[in-house]
């Protein structure tokens, strides 16, 4: 049996179910309310979601009983000293620099030691929390970061998306922001440094490249880490796929020329067993962000990204163009018994329990897809 | 002491519909609003004490902003924009 946590446009549902006797919908929340993002901490058996009101703006709710009552964490709020007019000229204080209200939160992510979890959004914001996700804390290294004043935001706004621990070393944290790229800890989030070497801009003009060095402009979709061989990452970035053997100090581009039909997406997974292995759902973009071709396809390197091979048995292979965002594809187990799961922002779900040899639709009908976590 | 009239989820969250909330404006019968009832602490004003993009505060029946001045007795409703997708 597998637990899917789908986050919405219209609300939180859980399927539950596996390849034999297929998914139902089990439960829902926030029924009318955006759903960016919800996941069960394994550690604690709690479910966390991170829910944005149209009207009253985001929040965490957590429960530990999905088909019962949530409660609103509280300590997610940004310190509303924005005061200075966004439009005027910057001091050079980053005290004076534009901050803005927390617009939403993307993602929740367990940290390294007991009670703790991390959670991301916009504008730009890392929270802790420690004590399970009760009450949270703005992480103000990363904050009042003197670059700040530089930050620009991608399409989707100035997202903190991707947070990435390190295993059983709580002091080593990294997060990718768009259009910013990727920071790196490495004394439990005191000091931050961009870490960016490698990655080619190509959305930018030649010329304009080199001021990136100091005035980053990196526009990270998505990170994750090879657990077995934890030096090693493998990053979906705007145009391209790169890969660091070095925790992420540099990059190093495995998805031109591979056959690949695209080299835009926005999520990435890896089998956990396998430190030389990806996957990618690749989008003809950026222009326009859907299944190449009407062709839904998952593809996968299992040599560190030298090669790629589409594993689609079983997707949709003709008129379907779906869009898959970037937290809308997650993975349970390993190895051969790997599966994997994404939604779509036209509401289908699809799995795959033979570590992507074949696919069966497990979802259907449901609003715009956001994330999907297995539980 | 202004009433202060609200719509679910608010009403909910604060155990009911009418509160007598004191303040010289708007913003002010906010703040003590969102104080005397720590469930919607950020639920209509943002961080830097702004109200939310999508919710409507009405003084007697007038659309109201922040410094809006409010007189004792009068009608204070919040609710949100017709607005959203």
């Amino acid at each position: 049996m597998t637990e899917l946590l789908v986050g919405t446009k219209k609300g939180l549902f859980r399927l539950e179910g596996d390849a034999s006797s297929g998914f139902e919908v089990t439960a829902r929340a926030f029924a009318g309310q955006s759903v960016e993002y919800a996941m069960r901490d394994a550690r604690t058996g709690r479910y966390l979601a991170s829910v944005t009101s149209w009207f009253y703006g985001p929040r965490i709710w957590i429960t530990d009983d999905p088909t019962g009552e949530w409660e609103q964490a509280k300590g997610t709020v940004l310190p509303g000293d924005d005061e200075v007019d966004p439009a005027a000229e910057f001091s050079g204080d980053p005290a004076d620099a534009y901050k803005g209200a927390l617009e939403r939160l993307w993602v929740i992510v367990p940290g390294e030691e007991d009670g703790v979890l991390y959670a991301g959004g916009d504008p730009g914001p890392l929270f802790e929390s420690r004590d399970s996700g009760l009450t949270w804390s703005l992480n103000r290294g990363l904050w009042d970061h003197p670059t700040r004043p530089d930050w620009h935001p991608g399409a989707g706004g100035l997202c903190l998306h991707t947070i990435v621990t390190w295993p059983g070393d709580p002091s080593k944290l990294l997060v990718a922001i768009s259009a910013v790229g990727v920071w790196l800890t490495d004394d439990g989030g005191a000091s931050w440094r961009h870490s960016n070497e490698g990655i080619v801009l190509r959305y930018l003009p030649e010329e304009a490249r080199a001021a990136t060095a100091e005035k980053p402009q990196h526009c990270v979709h998505n990170v994750r880490r090879a657990p077995e061989r934890p030096e090693r990452l493998f990053m979906q970035f705007h145009d391209g796929i790169y890969r660091s053997d070095d925790a992420g100090a540099t990059w190093v581009d495995v998805g031109t020329d591979k056959g690949l039909p695209s080299d835009f997406g926005f999520p990435i997974a890896v089998d956990p067993a396998d430190p030389d292995s990806a996957y990618v759902i690749p989008l003809i973009g950026a222009e326009d962000r859907t299944t190449p071709g009407g062709t839904v396809q998952v593809w996968e390197t299992r040599d560190a990204g030298d090669s790629w091979r589409p594993r689609g048995d079983g997707l949709p292979e003709r008129d379907a163009y779906l869009t898959i965002l970037r937290e809308a594809f997650d993975t349970k187990g390993q190895g051969e018994a790997l599966e994997l799961y994404f939604g779509s922002t036209s509401g289908e779900v699809f799995g795959s329990q033979d570590a992507g040899a074949s696919w069966a639709q497990v979802g259907d009908h449901l609003p715009p897809i956001y994330s999907v976590r297995t539980a | 002491m202004a009433q202060v009239m609200l719509r679910a989820p608010l009403s909910e969250l604060c155990g009911g519909r009418l509160h007598a909330i004191a303040g010289a404006t708007v913003g002010e019968v906010l703040v003590a609003l969102e104080r005397e009832h720590p469930p919607i602490s950020g639920w209509v004003l943002d961080e830097r004490g702004r109200i939310r993009e999508h919710v409507n505060v009405f003084v007697n029946g007038i659309h109201g902003e922040e410094r809006t001045p409010v007189a004792p007795d009068d009608r204070v409703h919040v609710l949100p924009a017709i607005t959203g997708g």
